[in-house]
């Protein structure tokens, strides 16, 4: 779908209302219904009543930040990029409903210990199992309960959209308790002798 | 609590990476259409852009976000 439109003249008209208003808005909906087609189009749970929805959500939320489109890209990319967290934002919501975040973090590691390298000389497995009792220490003792449960949450794979969620939080607010317990973890790894090549030795992948 | 192999290994990827700075994820949305034109256009990312790239390696709901955008747009024709 082709939409020749400047970006001033997608601002303009999109804020005028009227008749201007309307044939914005729906050439809007007809192009980022035809975006998030081909992206969502293998993703379970996506029909088009999904996309309706995700592009009707999107309108709303571009309507009302206008403003704070400030021209550094195409209009119609900025768009689609709120479209798209819009239907990340649900199909998150679907894929996660039956998941509580006391599962997620009891069950983080899976039912074992972690599988020592059997590569590994008997020396260096005597290491691997003193940094790994070590994180483990910080991330008990060192992390406030909040920053574990959130971190725990994110390494199991559940969205910050979702952790937040259930912790009363937001995706944002998530995100900056990850990143100050992956600061704390660092500074204290490293105030215990511990460098990152030493934990990309024993368990960088 | 226990971490299987692959968290920790998560887990090391996430630390290296890890600024005393960071963009939020409101932030980084901010930018992401500006960010995706430059990567589609293959442009070397700007200094000023070089925060998102940092986040979106770090933040697993952005990246899924950001390459759900890029397909989008190699999938548009505007």
């Amino acid at each position: 779908m082709r939409v020749n439109r400047s970006n001033d003249s997608w601002v303009q008209d999109l804020s005028s209302g009227g008749a201007a208003q309307d044939k914005a808005l729906t050439d809007l909906r007809g192009f980022l219904m035809l975006a998030l087609r081909k992206p969502f189009q293998d993703s379970s749970g996506v029909d088009h009543a999904f996309l309706e929805d995700a592009t009707q959500e999107a309108l709303v939320k571009v309507l009302s930040s206008l403003d704070k489109f400030e021209g550094r890209s195409r209009f119609t990319t900025w768009a689609i990029s709120i479209a798209v967290r819009s239907a990340f934002t649900e199909l998150r919501k679907r894929r996660w409903k039956d998941v509580s975040l006391t599962d997620v973090i009891e069950n983080a590691g899976g039912a074992s210990q972690i599988d020592v390298d059997s590569t590994l000389g008997p020396e260096q497995e005597v290491q691997q199992k003193a940094l790994i009792d070590k994180m483990y220490e910080i991330i008990n003792s060192g992390l406030t309960k909040k920053q574990r449960d959130a971190l725990l949450a994110e390494l199991s794979g559940m969205p910050l959209e979702e952790i937040g969620r259930r912790m009363g939080s937001n995706r944002n607010a998530i995100y900056k308790l990850t990143h100050d317990a992956r600061k704390h973890l660092k500074r204290a790894l490293e105030a215990s002798g511990y460098t990152l090549t030493d934990v990309q030795a024993a368990f960088g992948g | 609590m226990t971490l299987s192999r692959r968290q920790l290994e998560t887990l090391h990827k996430m630390l290296s990476l890890t600024k005393s700075q960071e963009l939020t994820c409101d932030e980084c949305q901010r930018n992401m259409a500006e960010f995706a034109e430059t990567a589609l256009a293959g442009d070397s990312i700007p200094e000023n852009l070089q925060a998102i790239e940092l986040h979106l390696a770090s933040c697993g709901d952005c990246e899924e976000e950001f390459r759900t955008l890029l397909k989008a747009l190699e999938s548009d024709e505007h």
